[in-house]
C-alpha cells in the first residue's frame, strides 16, 4: 500500500480510541456529570485489559477467549473507575472538576506502577506480539496495513450507533436526557436520578476503559504505549464538544483527530516537506490546536441546539430548590 | 416518642449544614487524612513485595514519609523548594478558581514562563551569543520579566476567548497545556541544544540568585551550623519569594477592590453585573494576575534547575495545585498547609519508590488516595447525615 493509504488506515485504526473515550464521556455528560477523569478511566482500562491478558495467557487459554477475557478486563476496570467518581460526584456530592481531576492523576499513575511491575502485568516483547495477534480478527494474515484493523475497531463503530440509538430512541435514553437536562423535574417525573446517574458514568467509564485497552494493545502494540493515553484522553473529552453531544459523530470526528494525531509519525517518510526532528513536535501540536479552533468557532456560533445538557458540572440535592 | 412505633432500621437523611464548627472541620479531615494514609499502606502492601502489612513492615513504611523530608537539612531545604513552587502555582490558580474559571493550564502557563526564562538566559547570558553577557542580577530579572509575560499571554487567551464569546475555558487551558510542551520540545531542540553532540542541552550557568543565606543550624547534628551551598541558598530565595506573594495574594482576595469583584463575580455572574462591574474586564484582569503568577513559578523552576529544563519540568504540578487550591477553599494561608501535605507526601512516596524500586510515579498513586479521602470528607463537613425512624417520621406528620 502507498504512504497515503498506510496512513488513513493508521488513523482510521487510532479513530476507535477516540470513538471509545469520547462516547463513554457522552453518556456521563448525558446524566449531568462532566468526568474529567476519563484519561484516568482509560488509562486503568488498559491497565486492567492487560491484567486480564496476561492471567488469561497464564492459564493458556485459546486466542479468541484471550481477547475477550482483555475486553471484559478493560470493561470491569474501567467501570470500577466510574463507580468510585459516582460515589465521590453523585453520593458525596462532590466537585465535579476536582474529582474528575483526582481520577486522572489517581488512575494514569496507578497504571505507570501496574505496567512496570512484571508480576502483576507481564507483556513483554514475544508475550506482547503474542496478545496483539489475539486482536487482529477479522483481517489477520492479510500482509498489508489493513490488518490493524481488529475486531475492537468494529465494535467501537457498534458501540457509537448503539449510544446513538439508545440516547436518541429510547425510553431509558429519554429518562437519561431528562436526568441531565433537569434533575429536579426528572426526580419529580419519577426518574431514579441517582440510578441514572450511577448507572450511565458506570458504563461510559466502562467503554472509556476500553479505549485505554485498544490504544495499548491494538493500535499501538508496544510497552511503552501506556506513557501517552493521558493526553488521548484529554482529546477525546474535548471531542465531545466538538461532536456535539452526539455518539454517532464521534466516528467521522475521531478520524478527524486521529489524522491530526497520526501525522507526525508519517511526516518524516514524506519527501517534500522534509522535516525534521524537531518539526514532528510542531506537528504533534496540530490534534490540540485544532482542539482549540473548535472550542472557539463552537462557542462563536452558540446555536440553541447545540447546548450542552443544561445541569452539566452541578450537583444534584433534592432538597435545594 | 413512642419506642415501641420505631422501626429497626433507620433511614438515612441527607440535610445541609449550616456552618460547623472550624476545630469539628478540622477533626474530620484529619480523620480523613490518617484513614487515606492507612490505605495507602495497604495498597503499598498490596503493590509492592518487599511491604507485607505487618506492624514492623509498616512502621518502616511510614518512617519512609518522615525521612523524605525532614531527616537533613539538604532534605528540608528541598522540601522547603517544593512547597514554594507548588505553593506559587496554587496561588496562582485561587484568583481563576473563585472566580469559577476553571483554569486546568496552570501546568502550560508555568512551562512557558519556564521556557521562557531559559531563552532569555541562553541569548543575554553569553551561552547563545558571546557578544551579550549579562551580569547575574540584571539577567535574573530580565528573565522574570519575560517568564511573566509568557505566563500572562498563554492564560490570556482562553480569558479573552471566554469573555467574549463564553468559550468552554476548562478544555481550552487543557489544550494549551500540550501546546505549551510541544512548544517548549521544539524550542529546546531547535534552540537550546548543541548541534553537533548528543542533543544535550548546553548548559546555562549565568544569572544566578544573590547569595543571601550562608548558614543555618544543622538539623541531624545538634548544636553544630550547617553550611549552605549556593544551590541550596537559591531554594531558600524561593521560599522567601513565594511567602511574600502568599501574603500579597492573601491581601488581594480579602481586602482589596479587586478581590471583592472576584468573589462576587465567582458567587453569580448576574449578581455582578447589576452591581456594574464589568465581568469581562474581571475575568481577563484575574487571568492575567493568574498567569503572571504561573510565569513567577516558571521563572522559580527555571532558577533552581535551568540546564535540565524539560518539556516535563513541571511534573504534573499545574493540576495537584488545583487540587491544593481547591482543598484550602482558595485561602492562601491554608494553602500552605495543603501544599505542604501534598509535597510531604510526595517527598516520602519518592523515597519509598526508590528504596524499593517502584515506578516513580507511586507518588501520583498515594496522593490520589489521599486526596480522594479528604474531598470525601468534605461531605461530611457540608451535609448531615439524620437517621429517622418510621415511628418518629409519624409523629412529626401528625
Amino acid at each position: 500500500m502507498s504512504h497515503l493509504g498506510n496512513f488513513l488506515v493508521d488513523s482510521l485504526a487510532l479513530s476507535a480510541t477516540f470513538i471509545y473515550g469520547s462516547t463513554g464521556e457522552i453518556l456521563t455528560e448525558k446524566a449531568g456529570h462532566l468526568n474529567l477523569g476519563i484519561p484516568g478511566v482509560m488509562c486503568m482500562g488498559g491497565a486492567g485489559g492487560c491484567l486480564m491478558i496476561s492471567i488469561a495467557m497464564n492459564w493458556g487459554v485459546p486466542q479468541p477467549l484471550i481477547a475477550l477475557l482483555g475486553v471484559l478486563g478493560a470493561l470491569i476496570m474501567g467501570a470500577l473507575m466510574g463507580a468510585l467518581y459516582s460515589f465521590f460526584a453523585v453520593t458525596l456530592r462532590a466537585n465535579q472538576n476536582v474529582t474528575g481531576l483526582t481520577m486522572t492523576t489517581f488512575g494514569v499513575a496507578l497504571m505507570k506502577v501496574l505496567m512496570v511491575k512484571d508480576d502483576i502485568i507481564y507483556l513483554k516483547n514475544d508475550r506482547l506480539a503474542e496478545a496483539v495477534a489475539c486482536f487482529r480478527f477479522p483481517f489477520a494474515g492479510r500482509g498489508d496495513k489493513l490488518q490493524t484493523l481488529g475486531f475492537m475497531f468494529f465494535l467501537a463503530v457498534i458501540v457509537a450507533v448503539l449510544a446513538t440509538y439508545v440516547l436518541n430512541r429510547t425510553r431509558t435514553g429519554l429518562s437519561l436526557r431528562a436526568v441531565g437536562e433537569n434533575p429536579a423535574t426528572a426526580d419529580a417525573a419519577g426518574i431514579n436520578v441517582t440510578r441514572y446517574k450511577y448507572l450511565a458514568t458506570i458504563i461510559g467509564s466502562g467503554i472509556a476503559g476500553l479505549g485505554g485497552l485498544y490504544y495499548i494493545v491494538d493500535w499501538m502494540g508496544s510497552n511503552e504505549a501506556y506513557k501517552t493515553i493521558e493526553g488521548l484522553g484529554w482529546l477525546s473529552v474535548a471531542l465531545v464538544i466538538f461532536v456535539l453531544w452526539k455518539p454517532w459523530l464521534t466516528i467521522p470526528s475521531g478520524f478527524i483527530f486521529s489524522v491530526l494525531y497520526t501525522c507526525a509519525n508519517h511526516v518524516s517518510s514524506i519527501s517534500w516537506i522534509n522535516g525534521t526532528m524537531e518539526d514532528t513536535y510542531l506537528f504533534q501540536m496540530l490534534p490540540y490546536v485544532f482542539t482549540i479552533i473548535i472550542l472557539i468557532v463552537s462557542s462563536v456560533r452558540n446555536k440553541r441546539e447545540n447546548q450542552p445538557p443544561a445541569s452539566l458540572g452541578l450537583s444534584y440535592f433534592r432538597e435545594d430548590r | 416518642m413512642d419506642a415501641s412505633k420505631r422501626s429497626f432500621l433507620p433511614i438515612p437523611h441527607l440535610a445541609k449544614r449550616e456552618k460547623m464548627n472550624i476545630f469539628a472541620a478540622m477533626g474530620i479531615r484529619v480523620l480523613a487524612f490518617v484513614l487515606g494514609m492507612l490505605v495507602c499502606g495497604i495498597v503499598a502492601s498490596l503493590l509492592v513485595k518487599d511491604i507485607s502489612f505487618n506492624w514492623k513492615s509498616m512502621k518502616s513504611f511510614y518512617y519512609c514519609f518522615y525521612e523524605g523530608s525532614f531527616t537533613t537539612n539538604r532534605k528540608l531545604l528541598a522540601y522547603i523548594k517544593d512547597l514554594a513552587v507548588l505553593l506559587c502555582i496554587g496561588l496562582a490558580l485561587a484568583p481563576a478558581f473563585k472566580m469559577r474559571f476553571w483554569n486546568t493550564g496552570a501546568e502550560g502557563q508555568t512551562l512557558v514562563g519556564v521556557l521562557a526564562a531559559i531563552l532569555v538566559n541562553f541569548y543575554l547570558g553569553g551561552s547563545g551569543n558571546p557578544d551579550i553577557a549579562l551580569g547575574d542580577l540584571p539577567l535574573s530579572l530580565i528573565m522574570l520579566v519575560a517568564a511573566v509575560l509568557a505566563g500572562c499571554i498563554w492564560a490570556a487567551l482562553p480569558a479573552l476567548f471566554k469573555a467574549r464569546f463564553n468559550t468552554n475555558e476548562t478544555l481550552f487551558t487543557l489544550m494549551m497545556n500540550y501546546v505549551a510542551k510541544y512548544l517548549v520540545s521544539f524550542s529546546i531542540v531547535r534552540f537550546l541544544t548543541n548541534a553537533n553532540s548528543s542533543g544535550s542541552m548546553k548548559s546555562l550557568s549565568s544569572g544566578r540568585l544573590p547569595v543571601l543565606f550562608t548558614q543555618m543550624p544543622s538539623i541531624d547534628k545538634p548544636g553544630t551550623t550547617f553550611k549552605i551551598p549556593q544551590s541550596l541558598n537559591d531554594y531558600l530565595i524561593v521560599g522567601c519569594i513565594v511567602l511574600i506573594v502568599t501574603v500579597f495574594m492573601f491581601v488581594y482576595l480579602k481586602y482589596t477592590k479587586h478581590g471583592y469583584e472576584i468573589s462576587v463575580v465567582g458567587e453569580s455572574t448576574r449578581t455582578a453585573k447589576y452591581v456594574g462591574i464589568s465581568v469581562k474586564k474581571v475575568i481577563i484582569r484575574t487571568m492575567l494576575v493568574s498567569g503572571a503568577l504561573c510565569g513567577l513559578a516558571g521563572w522559580l523552576i527555571a532558577q533552581v534547575d535551568k540546564s535540565v529544563s524539560t518539556e516535563s519540568s513541571v511534573h504534573g504540578q499545574g493540576f495537584t495545585a488545583i487540587l491544593v487550591a481547591w482543598l484550602a477553599r482558595f485561602n492562601p494561608i491554608f494553602m500552605v498547609a495543603t501544599a505542604g501535605i501534598v509535597v510531604f507526601l510526595n517527598k516520602g512516596a519518592s523515597r519509598i519508590a526508590t528504596d524499593y524500586s517502584i515506578s516513580p510515579s507511586l507518588p501520583d498513586v498515594f496522593i490520589g488516595i489521599v486526596l480522594f479521602f479528604i474531598i470525601g470528607s468534605e461531605f461530611f463537613v457540608n451535609y448531615k447525615l439524620k437517621f429517622s425512624f418510621a415511628g418518629k417520621a409519624e409523629e412529626v406528620s401528625k
